[in-house]
């Protein structure tokens, strides 16, 4: 086995510059919570359960099927970028309103994809909102709380 | 006439939830430690072999490798636990377990050797530097092959290794008495938990020489198995448990406990090990899969007469809990009805198939596909409505079940399936290709644990000098708000704010111990355990206020900080505080709760009782099948229960809901594969579990009987959610093509059989 090769990156996390030394293996779902952005969980790290969805230019991505070379110079966007404890996004306010959620685990990933799905459809149907998260597994709830949360949202009910 | 209550059957807002949203919940595997080591698991790739040659040499000179164990390496490798109530009959009467292989490899996934290196890449490379050569030897993958005598022993010369059975009455006379007899076989999958946050944790050893595992657990008292192994003193290992990502059942038995243990002693480092998803797969227990033979005779006017079945579970190549899940199944067999004559023969057989052991229902939802099935195949018979048939033999309160005990809550069944039915609405219309059918099923699941394990949950309740209270509970919260609901029954006994309640949990040595959150017991048996030792608090306050008031306890109430009398006096909370403080009397307790006790099971025949109570409820689906493919789609679907007394409307909707998803995964699409020993559907692309397309709105109907075990006379409902899916799924697609799956799942391939092989 030869010396591994290292490439300096630069991205953009939640509006800070992050930089960093990657393999080319590494991926970006590694690359962020080595860097402390322990919001973005590792469900299954073959991207299938959506639990590492971020935004990359605004698109729900999930962080574990994508390289950190290929998010070189591009904005992301994990969990921490919606709210602060003292003002919850709408979407975080709905998810603990409708009890969306149980252990939490698919939570971070789960409102990144409603967060990208309420930015280009801000008044999504009810089989828009099953549509959009069908990627993001949850074991726990049955979804439709879920539905209910992000529906509620798209009514400005929030 | 009802009682009302400030926080108990509420919508009370969980104390966590605005910590999971942001992102601030410090998962096991989000958790550090300076100087920290990576683990990762050798395990086999064989299902059936003696290991010829290991060597780990290689890995060990791996720059960045701390140590590598294997089976020499373990104190106590090897460990035995009594199965009780069995004879000579079954083979293993002490169920075998071994922390890494020594020399005989029984399923693919076993673990053989552990790792800690300084990076998780210097650990996975020092993994693929293990050298191992195989001596495949013959094995056997199918739970009836595996009964033979001749066949190959996964341990010791038998490979049954429990058996239960039931007897009552005469089953020959009953079936002679019968109008019509039902004869089925029905098969049950191998069911993953499939838990999002996969089994992790992070070990460290303290300043005080006491090996400290921070993990996501079902079960901090498995410090107790991490000491055994380790053969060091139960008070040096400490368990932390963590916000867990989801359990199930998964988190149950030991999952990276004492990997960690080990790993930390040998290195005296801090350590962390997280499985990967496929090794979620490969090395982790399922739900058991079963062979369920069927025979059930009943009258011309509906009444049961007659029951006899024969049960096989696949334990796959080690025991865990299989005796006990395969107990469960025995006693549950019967499903809710009276029937007067009864015998069953249930067998529990070891495999060298993946390991399996509990999974929410724990037995019971195998069975209740069998036995709300053999309903409607009766019903149909005799021409009658399945609801009228149900109705003709269901349990009542004061009932006697088929293992001779006594139903001693309410029976809200009927009203169950009337609620379930009717939330359904209209009926969809069919079409040439798409077909529409309806179902319901019943179920019975017990809560707590089985009454001769003589359960018990302490908990401990103090207030503070501000009034404030504190609750320590050994529980760990699942997520599914176990330490919402302490802090609910805390600040309603003692008249507080539900916000200055805190509650402390889930830590071997800070904690007291709660048990286990398993077996729909953690709301049961804490709940009860934090009620008495709030009430005890309160008895202390009433009687110090009694005396600075003079006057009697009995006139006492305690509200917003306030002990007020009936004439109208008062005083505030903080003063009786600080007299009981001046006096040397805190207000706080410890207590412990005692579950109903009964006798040891001493023999296989289960003639006593064995559980506190059950929680009775009914589901119903109305799907849409579509000929032409095998798909079914669920249109509708509703779920009622009688969980005794919600203490939180929302958490109860949740496991009602959440329940109802993974029943229905396991009865339409779930299903762990393996093709002689080996397994095919590692990841979450293989094993299929439902998405939000394939989940219907699920109708949640909360009854309450008030008569349960729990506090407030509530019942447990954790697993009795998940049990009536299937079957109720099943009786739907029945209703639609004209055809009974008896092999579950119904994936399109096997509806699209069903529907073609009709015709």
């Amino acid at each position: 086995m030869g010396e591994k090769e290292y490439y300096n990156i630069k991205l953009t996390v939640n509006g800070k510059v992050v930089t960093g030394s990657v393999r080319a293996e590494i991926s970006l779902l590694d690359f962020l919570r080595d860097n402390n952005y322990i919001e973005v969980k590792k469900g299954c790290d073959k991207g299938d359960c959506g639990a590492c969805t971020v935004l990359i230019d605004g698109k729900a991505t999930v962080s574990c099927l994508t390289s950190a070379l290929q998010a070189q110079g591009k904005n992301i966007y994990t969990l921490k970028s919606l709210g602060s404890w003292d003002k919850l996004h709408p979407l975080q306010k709905a998810f603990v309103k409708y009890e969306a959620l149980q252990c939490g685990f698919c939570t971070p990933g789960m409102l990144m994809t409603a967060k990208a799905l309420l930015d280009t459809n801000p008044h999504p149907a009810r089989e828009s909102i099953k549509e959009a998260i069908s990627g993001n597994l949850c074991r726990c709830t049955g979804y439709r709380k879920i539905v209910d949360a992000i529906e509620a949202v798209g009514r400005g009910e929030l | 006439m009802t009682e009302e209550r400030t926080y108990i059957g509420k919508r009370t807002p969980g104390l966590d939830e605005k910590d999971k949203v942001l992102g601030n919940v410090i998962y096991a595997d989000d958790f550090t430690l300076p100087g920290m080591l990576h683990a990762k698991v050798f395990r086999a790739t064989k299902p059936s072999a003696i290991i010829k040659k290991l060597n780990a040499d290689r890995a060990r000179k791996l720059p960045g490798v701390a140590c590598v164990l294997t089976a020499g390496d373990v104190p106590n490798n090897e460990s035995i636990s009594n199965v009780v109530g069995q004879t000579t009959e079954v083979g293993l009467l002490e169920a075998r377990h071994q922390v890494l292989v020594k020399n005989r490899v029984r399923y693919y996934g076993e673990a053989i050797a552990l790792v800690a290196a300084d990076s998780v890449a210097a650990a996975e490379e020092a993994i693929e530097l293990i050298e191992i050569e195989y001596e495949e030897i013959p094995g056997v993958y199918n739970p009836l092959e595996a009964m033979k005598p001749e066949s190959p022993k996964i341990h010791g010369d038998n490979n049954i290794i429990a058996q239960w059975k039931l007897r009552k009455g005469d089953v020959k006379r009953g079936f002679a008495e019968s109008s019509v007899i039902v004869e089925n076989t029905y098969r049950t999958p191998r069911q993953e938990h499939a838990h999002i946050e996969p089994e992790s944790g992070v070990s460290w050893v303290d300043d005080m020489g006491v090996i400290n595992i921070r993990i996501a657990t079902q079960v901090i008292e498995h410090y107790r198995d991490v000491a055994a192994v380790l053969g060091i003193p139960q008070s040096m290992v400490r368990i932390k448990g963590t916000i867990i990502g989801g359990g199930f059942g998964g988190k149950e038995d030991v999952t990276a406990e004492v990997f960690l243990g080990l790993l930390t002693w040998k290195t005296r480092k801090p350590v962390k090990l997280t499985f990967s998803r496929e090794e979620m797969g490969y090395g982790r227990q399922k739900r058991h899969p079963y062979i369920l033979k069927y025979k059930t005779g009943a009258s011309k006017d509906g009444k049961l007469t007659a029951m006899e079945a024969e049960i096989i579970s696949d334990s796959g190549a080690y025991v865990y809990l299989s005796p006990w899940v395969l107990l469960y199944s025995t006693v549950h067999s019967t499903g809710p009805y009276f029937i007067p004559n009864v015998k069953v023969d249930s067998f529990s057989v070891l495999t060298n198939n993946i390991m399996t052991s509990a999974f929410r229902g724990f037995g019971g939802m195998q069975v209740a596909f069998a036995y709300e099935a053999q309903m409607d195949e009766i019903a149909k018979k005799l021409k009658m409505d399945p609801l009228e048939l149900r109705k003709k033999n269901f349990l009542k309160k004061g009932s006697e079940t088929a293992n001779y005990q006594k139903i001693t809550s309410e029976v809200l069944l009927k009203e169950s399936v009337e609620k379930a039915l009717s939330a359904l609405g209209e009926k969809s219309k069919s079409t040439e290709t798409k077909k529409t059918g309806r179902g319901f099923a019943c179920s019975w699941q017990s809560y707590g644990r089985m009454t001769y394990l003589h359960d018990t949950s302490s908990a401990w309740v103090g207030l503070e000098l501000d009034g404030s209270a504190v609750v320590r509970s050994g529980i760990p919260d699942l997520g599914g708000g176990q330490r919402e609901s302490l802090r609910a029954i805390t600040a309603e006994i003692l008249g507080l704010n539900i916000e200055e309640v805190h509650v402390i949990s889930t830590d071997s040595q800070v904690t007291p111990l709660a048990g286990t959150v398993t077996a729909t017991r953690a709301l049961f048996m804490s709940g009860n355990a934090v009620k008495l030792a709030s009430e005890h608090v309160l008895d202390i306050i009433t009687k110090k206020a009694s005396e600075m008031l003079n006057t009697s306890v009995k006139e006492l109430s305690l509200k917003n900080k306030t002990v007020y009398t009936t004439g109208g006096g008062s005083i505030p909370l903080v003063k009786v505080i600080k007299q009981c403080a001046a006096e040397g009397t805190m207000p706080q307790s410890l207590a412990t709760y005692k579950a109903p006790f009964t006798d040891p099971v001493k023999t296989e025949v289960i003639k006593d009782p064995v559980f506190a109570d059950f929680t009775f409820g009914a589901q119903a689906a109305e799907v849409e099948v579509d000929t032409e493919t095998g798909i079914v789609t669920i249109l509708k679907y509703a779920s009622a229960q009688d969980i005794g007394r919600a203490i939180n409307v929302n958490r109860v909707e949740g496991q009602i809901e959440g329940g109802a998803a993974q029943g229905i995964g396991f009865g339409l699409m779930e299903d762990y594969i393996e093709e002689k020993g080996i397994p095919l559907t590692l990841n979450l692309a293989t094993y299929l579990i439902p998405t939000s397309k394939d989940i219907p709105d699920i109708q949640s109907i909360i009854l309450e009987s008030k008569s349960g075990k729990g506090p407030f006379g509530a019942k447990g409902i954790g697993e009795p959610a998940i049990t009536a899916a299937a079957p109720a799924l099943i009786s739907a697609i029945c209703d639609a093509i004209g055809v009974r799956i008896k092999h579950i799942p119904a994936t399109p391939e096997r509806v699209y059989r069903a529907v073609h092989d009709k015709n």
